[in-house]
């Protein structure tokens, strides 16, 4: 049976890679779990939960001996030389930012999965651990930041004086940001976001935030992920963001480009623009920084009187919560590997998401993939200009309107002025009765479509009448025909009423039944 | 004379019952009285007619022979019309519809045919304005029986209903009308009986072709146009027989007739005089290759989970529910939602199924109360609040490529925007194309889910999960 260890993070790390919840799933794989003693201790889940659930408790040694090792935060040197020869390894890797991580992996002439690295397509959603954790990360920027936050987030009117609400900026609506958004909001303060996808747009609304476009044109994101932005862009997003700065009482941060450095939104003299005792979190900090003066994992306060919260264990933070979406979403990555349930890791390079995942295969680096063009995400939001063109049916010009109106006049007036003594007469009739039927069923209930179309059909039996005139005729061969013709009608007429009876009898509502 | 005049009065009260039906059919209030008026309208029309025969019958020649034929005639039909409209299925309504349809169609064919041979007294002057009135008679109610006849196999399935697309199709619909308008003159100059059946198979040809070449999917469209043209055959033979009842109710039924065409018609953003010359077999493009990404799948048991928690909830059918008679399952499932404090409503599309209001009378039939069932623009502007939309068996109507994608064939049909709400389940049997051979974008959104499958099974393992 193949055995999956799950190893202790760092000292800066609190999650784990799998939970007890979790470890069930991978035995129901087909695999053996041997978990590192206290390897959950920090996201409160104790060794016995692990070994209720069936998996064994095993000393560090062990752990990292196993065939399939899963973790969080990418391996040390050091825990690169612990892995056994052969084993594959699944964690946060950050191959693009990280190349000579990727060589010294595939020196090791092991396999590795990066789980950061999953691409964002609806199939692999169940997977995508960056939405996960950046969920939780968002979340818990909010917290932090109310944490420092001296004042209350929702405005309050009371015996003691008026409480102004807190305003909060989020830069960037990904997952993060909209997490962000989402739990500022709901603790009532007022939020308002940018982001350089307009498409985000009613994201930002049906959380209850307010976005803040930039009026520049900007190329559409073909990959789901936030791409480099123009110059023109730049400019004008540089402005909305020192206005704001001098505005809000909370930022939030979460511009991040995959594989690049993160782009600075805030500067310095931005910073500088804020009331004392405002915060900002950077969450982009482990990437540079969005923020000019943010220092990765540090709680700055700037000299006039702003806290940058630059922490990059955000998620981290809310371990126990985090273990178990990280946990899920490598127990779905086990899962698409071992299609057989059989214990036995199988990667299949056909499949784009085993394929992205992969960046070192028994010692070769496969890393970067082809890339994968996520199609449906730009077309799920709502098209930025130019505006789809409805090819709506146009009315009738005016012009033409009235020829028409004219030439039916004349028509009449020709018909009136040349046709023989009853001819006129029964176009009055016609034309009176045409409109009539315009009118009365103008107004018609859209359920009662059918109904209405079977008692037409049944009233249009009364063609029955011409037939019941001809039959008195002498000629046999009439008198034939026409009974046909009444036997056709008869049907209509008796069959049509009868159904529509029978269908409306079926019509209730809803209190009277 | 006092049969005559006594006939004619009460033709007048007939023509304003049938009036005052439609007007009643309007409402639901006022529907089951609106039937009633129909049907006294058309008995005072039928006893009248009947006096009328028998009075100017009276001693002729072959006259006997012929009210008792009229007897056995109107029994039989009666009879047959009566079994059809008990035993048929609410699913099989357009079919029926349809044939019923033709059943008029055929009655004018008759009676104009028998506008020639029985060579009533025709006042000098008047002879070509009669032949002509023959003529057009004829040809109305052969395109209406033809027509209704292709539009009944297709519904029922027996032919395909794909549209029929022989070469330059307008050619031939017009050259038709060209060769219409010839042997009606031809015919007023000299009266053959080979041109008689000359225009009755032009008549016939024509409108197998006008329906022949219209997709299954435009069939409420079809149905109700058909509806009309039964109209104008019946108003056609009032004027060959000089009878104002024929004449106001061909015209009531023609033009309410062509209203409904013309409702469904900017239900699905085409041209009503196009449809109404039946050049309107839509180029169905088959879907384009683009790659709409992957769609996601979701258990019966999960979808119940997401009932059972959800707020509000718009279920949006279309045909497939009336394949799979899922109507019924729908309603317990509606029922057990409704229990639990959920808010359903339904929100229909006016061309879902195949007849207009088809939807409406399966959920009628099924006891849905008709208050939560609501038209599309009642519903469209509450679907960014659902908290879920279940899509059973409707694709077109649904399509977002409808209101985003310019370029796609039924780009501009108003369609449900069910893609706002929080979460989409479609229900559908495989990936396949609508109707209108369009790819739906919808079901790879990421807030839609697929639940594949027969749907009245889908929907039954559902209310079981509950």
């Amino acid at each position: 049976m193949t055995q999956i260890g799950i190893v202790q993070e760092g000292p800066e790390e609190a999650r784990v890679a799998a939970t007890p919840a979790t470890v069930q799933t991978l035995q129901g794989l087909g695999y053996e779990v041997a978990v590192e003693q206290g390897a959950g201790a920090r996201s409160s889940y104790p060794d016995d939960a692990y070994e209720r659930a069936g998996a064994r408790i095993v000393s560090a040694a062990e752990a990292w001996a196993s065939a399939i090792v899963l973790k969080v935060n990418p391996p040390t040197d050091a825990e690169i030389t612990r892995l056994s020869d052969g084993a594959t390894i699944v964690a946060l890797l950050s191959p693009a930012l990280r190349p000579d991580l990727v060589e010294k992996l595939a020196q090791r002439g092991i396999t590795a999965l990066a789980l950061d690295a999953v691409p964002r397509i609806s199939r692999a959603q169940s997977m995508d651990v960056l939405s996960s954790m950046a969920n939780i990360a968002g979340y818990r920027a909010v917290v932090e930041a109310a944490n420092e936050f001296g004042r209350f987030f929702t405005g309050q009117v009371t015996a003691a004086g008026k409480v102004p609400p807190a305003k909060v900026l989020v830069a960037g609506a990904g997952v993060a940001g909209l997490a962000a958004i989402g739990a500022a909001s709901s603790l009532g303060a007022i939020v308002r976001a940018t982001d350089p996808r307009p498409e985000v747009a009613d994201q930002v609304s049906s959380i209850g935030g307010t976005y803040l476009a930039v009026d520049v044109e900007v190329e559409k994101s073909t990959d789901g992920y936030a791409k480099a932005t123009s110059e023109d862009y730049d400019r004008r997003a540089a402005e909305i963001y020192t206005e704001q700065a001098e505005d809000v009482d909370i930022i939030v941060t979460t511009a991040l480009i995959p594989g690049r450095a993160a782009p600075r939104l805030i500067t310095a003299s931005d910073v500088a623009k804020m009331k004392p005792g405002s915060v900002i979190v950077d969450m982009a900090a482990a990437q540079g920084g969005n923020v000019e003066g943010s220092v990765a994992g540090e709680r700055i306060v700037t000299a006039n009187g702003v806290i940058i919260l630059g922490y990059t264990d955000l998620a981290s933070r809310l371990a126990t919560q985090a273990s178990q979406l990280y946990g899920t979403n490598v127990a779905n990555l086990v899962a698409l590997l071992t299609p057989g349930k059989e214990g036995a890791l199988e990667i299949d390079f056909d499949d784009v998401v085993q394929r992205s995942v992969t960046v070192v295969r028994d010692g070769a680096v496969t890393w970067p993939p082809p890339p994968v063009q996520v199609a449906a995400v730009p077309q799920a939001a709502s098209a930025p200009a130019p505006a789809p063109v409805i090819t709506e049916q146009k009315p009738m010009s005016a012009a033409r309107k009235g020829v028409l109106i004219g030439v039916g006049v004349l028509a009449l007036f020709l018909v009136n002025l040349f046709a023989p003594a009853p001819l006129p007469q029964h176009f009055t009739v016609l034309m009176l009765s045409v409109v009539i039927g315009f009118y009365v069923i103008g107004k018609v209930h859209h359920a009662l479509h059918t109904p209405l179309m079977s008692v037409t059909n049944a009233i249009s039996g009364v063609i029955v009448v011409g037939a019941m005139l001809q039959i008195i005729d002498s000629s046999p061969v009439v008198q034939v025909l026409a009974a046909v013709a009444v036997l056709l009608a008869s049907i209509n007429i008796f069959g049509g009423f009868a159904v529509t009876r029978r269908m409306l009898a079926m019509f209730t509502k809803g209190g009277q039944k | 004379m006092t049969v005559d005049a006594l006939a004619g009065a009460a033709y007048i009260v007939a023509a304003l019952l049938f009036i005052l039906s439609l007007a009643g059919l309007s409402r639901h209030e006022s529907a089951r009285a609106g039937v009633i008026y129909g049907i006294s309208g058309m008995t005072i029309a039928l006893i009248a007619t009947i006096a009328l025969s028998v009075s100017h019958a009276w001693g002729g020649t072959g006259s006997t022979t012929g009210l008792v034929l009229l007897g056995v005639a109107v029994l039989i039909g009666a009879a047959i019309g009566l079994w059809r409209a008990r035993v048929v299925q609410m699913t099989g309504m357009p079919e029926l519809i349809a044939l019923l349809h033709s059943f008029v169609g055929l009655a004018a064919v008759l009676v104009g045919w028998n506008g020639y041979l029985a060579h009533p007294d025709v006042a000098p002057g008047l002879e070509g304005i009669h032949n002509a009135e023959v003529f057009i008679g004829i040809f109305i109610g052969g395109v209406t029986f033809t027509g209704s006849i292709v539009a009944y196999l297709k519904l029922s399935a027996k032919i395909s209903s794909r549209p029929l697309m022989l070469p330059g199709k307008n050619v031939l619909n017009i050259g038709a009308l060209v060769a219409f308008i010839a042997l009606t003159v031809w015919f007023v100059m000299d009266q053959q009986l080979w041109l008689l059946i000359a225009v009755t198979v032009l008549a016939f040809a024509l409108g197998w072709h006008l329906v022949a070449s219209i997709g299954g999917g435009d069939m409420p469209v079809v149905v109700s146009m058909l509806n009309s043209y039964s109209g104008w055959a019946a108003a056609a033979a009032g004027f060959l027989l000089n009878n104002d009842l024929l004449i106001v109710t061909g015209a009531l039924v023609g033009s309410s007739g062509a209203y409904l065409s013309y409702i469904m018609c900017k239900a699905m953003n085409r041209s009503f005089l196009s449809v109404i010359a039946g050049g309107f077999g839509i180029v169905a493009s088959t879907s384009s290759d683009e790659d709409h990404g992957e769609h996601r799948e979701v258990t019966a048991e999960a979808a119940a989970g997401m009932l059972s928690q959800a707020q509000s909830v718009v279920i949006t059918p279309g045909y497939g529910m009336a394949v799979a008679q899922a109507q019924y399952p729908v309603a317990d499932l509606v029922a057990k939602l409704r229990e639990r404090g959920v808010d359903v409503r339904f929100g229909i599309h006016p061309v879902a199924g195949r007849l207009p209001g088809h939807m409406n009378v399966l959920l009628a039939e099924a006891k849905v109360p008709y208050d939560i069932v609501l038209g599309m623009e009642e519903i469209n502007d509450d679907l960014a609040s659902t908290s879920v939309v279940l899509v059973i068996g409707a694709n077109d109507t649904v399509n977002p490529a409808a209101a985003e994608d310019p370029s796609s064939p039924i780009a501009g049909m108003p369609v449900l925007r069910v893609w706002e709400a929080e979460n989409v389940i479609v229900f559908k049997r495989s990936m396949a194309a609508g109707y209108a051979g369009v790819q739906n974008p919808l079901f790879f959104r990421d807030n839609a889910q697929m639940l594949f499958g027969d749907a009245k099974e889908r929907v039954e393992d559902i209310i079981k999960a509950l």
